[in-house]
């Protein structure tokens, strides 16, 4: 991964909320930087008003920057891109479509050759053990089988980088790992750039190629540690696991040592 | 316990009856003062070729006024849902629309439209469009903000995010606007009937209004209750049929 180019580059991003009625301006994000190379995996960790999703938003052109700018493949981003998909904390399904015509809807929005990505999408349900599940309503499944459809959803229309916002966050723990590996195996399969926010130290360290610490008020990156563990990595794994519970008791004792001082 | 809970709206419409029977016979009331249930029921019967041909009058109006409150009231939705500037002009109107005793304009629309069905159509959708307008604009200005999020992330176009996702995600609320809407519009119906028609259930109330037959009149208003019921349950109806997720929505 080292000697591949640099695919998000995130230079001098800070970002300030305008001030309401009752509270005071905000400085959510201060002096952001931070390279995102060809086929990296970085997962973004930090408590919650840290800034991170904030961050993401940013780096998907749904939001602009007060300071500073993002640039994928050297352009500069000013508003969502069609080769970066975004995952949601929320699965976001339509309720009215099927299974399948959620997952198509990328392909109806950019017009792309419905027989061919109809194929790719069937593909996708497959590969995270929803085949039987095309015709259902979202209703019909659980909050694990949505979130699965919401990735096929993301990575139907064979984007470059996927941007995900806690995307596991509101699942349980045994759900939650087998996405993770699920996650994982996609990763290996396909080969995106993946930015992956979450408040799991656990999970940014079983996940990524490379952790970005951040601190709260105002957001700023701390520390990037690399994890360089042979995939895919599971928590019950003894061999690796150990070495995973190390890298995740140092960036936790980090992101203490922080919040006391 | 369910079959209970089907069986309570029939107890209560028994009870009703029960209690009308009971207050014309504590009063000794005659028929031209207040009919029994029974004899209601009778006329009724007697009458089942004569109301049925007025009814279909008053439905017709009713019908043709609602599906152009339709068209209308989703027309001016979209324009307040999507323009700020317009929002802010036609709204005050409508609410100042709204506000006029609207039975006041029946006879100026006999004066400007006669004694035919456009006056009885115009104040149906004067009734009704209030809440269609109401609950539209709502319904497309509620989109669920991740919703919102991401079909923005998807780069779609305002129409495409109109047609594939603020369309269907106002369903729901357009539907508490057209039940709300239809027992409004059988009342716009009649109220247009009472001022000037020759047909109709609201005409047949007011001729036997004048003479004092009352269980006729009594008749004629079972029939129209029985109407706006019919019509509101067919639009539930339509609203499962046509949005099954709805009920299945959490949060």
């Amino acid at each position: 991964m080292g000697s591949a180019g640099v695919r998000i580059r995130i230079d001098g991003v800070s970002q300030q909320f305008a001030a309401g009625r009752h509270r005071s301006p905000t400085q959510a994000l201060d002096g952001i930087s931070l390279d995102v190379h060809e086929d990296e995996f970085v997962t973004l960790v930090g408590r919650s008003g840290c800034g991170k999703s904030t961050l993401l938003r940013i780096v998907a052109g749904l939001l602009k920057p007060t300071a500073g700018r993002v640039e994928i493949d050297g352009v500069a981003v000013t508003g969502p891109r069609r080769d970066v998909s975004f995952v949601f904390q929320r699965p976001a399904l339509l309720p009215w479509r099927s299974v399948i015509e959620n997952v198509l809807l990328p392909v109806e929005i950019l017009g792309l050759d419905k027989q061919e990505y109809g194929r790719r999408a069937h593909d996708l349900l497959e590969l995270v053990g929803l085949e039987g599940f095309a015709r259902s309503s979202p209703w019909e499944l659980s909050g694990g089988m949505q979130q699965r459809v919401a990735l096929c959803r993301a990575l139907v229309a064979n984007p470059r980088i996927l941007l995900m916002d806690e995307p596991f966050a509101a699942l349980d723990a045994l759900t939650r790992e087998d996405l993770s590996l699920e996650l994982q195996r996609i990763w290996t399969e396909y080969r995106k750039t993946i930015l992956f926010v979450t408040h799991s130290i656990e999970e940014a360290v079983l996940l990524a190629d490379r952790v970005a610490v951040m601190s709260p008020r105002p957001g700023r990156l701390v520390k990037i540690v690399g994890v360089d563990l042979p995939r895919p990595r599971s928590l019950g794994e003894s061999r690796r696991s150990e070495e995973l519970h190390r890298r995740s008791a140092e960036l936790h004792e980090l992101l203490f040592a922080r919040e006391a001082a | 316990m369910r079959h209970a809970a089907r069986l309570l709206p029939l107890l209560a419409f028994a009870g009703a009856l029960g209690v009308w029977w009971l207050v014309k016979w504590a009063f000794g009331w005659q028929a031209f003062i207040l009919p029994s249930p029974g004899e209601v029921a009778q006329a009724l019967w007697r009458q089942r070729s004569f109301l049925p041909e007025h009814a279909w009058v008053t439905l017709l109006e009713t019908l043709e006024g609602f599906l152009l409150a339709i068209v209308v009231g989703v027309a001016l939705a979209v324009a307040i849902a999507y323009s700020r500037t317009l929002e802010r002009s036609i709204y005050p109107l409508l609410v100042a629309l709204n506000a006029v005793p609207k039975l006041a304009l029946a006879p100026i629309l006999v004066l400007w439209m006669g004694f035919g069905a456009g006056p009885k159509v115009v104040m149906v959708v004067l009734l009704c469009v209030f809440p269609i307008v109401l609950s539209t604009a709502t319904g497309l200005k509620s989109t669920a903000p991740e919703l919102d999020e991401l079909i923005r992330s998807l780069t779609a176009s305002e129409l495409q995010a109109f047609r594939k996702v603020r369309v269907p995600a106002a369903l729901p609320h357009v539907f508490v606007g057209l039940k709300v809407g239809i027992s409004l519009a059988v009342i716009g119906a009649v109220i247009g009937e009472f001022v000037g028609a020759t047909h109709g259930l609201g005409y047949v109330i007011v001729a036997s209004g004048q003479n004092a037959d009352t269980t006729l009149a009594f008749a004629s208003i079972a029939v129209l209750a029985a109407l706006s019921v019919a019509l509101f349950y067919l639009l539930v109806a339509l609203e499962r049929l046509l949005i099954p997720w709805a009920r299945h929505e959490q949060g």
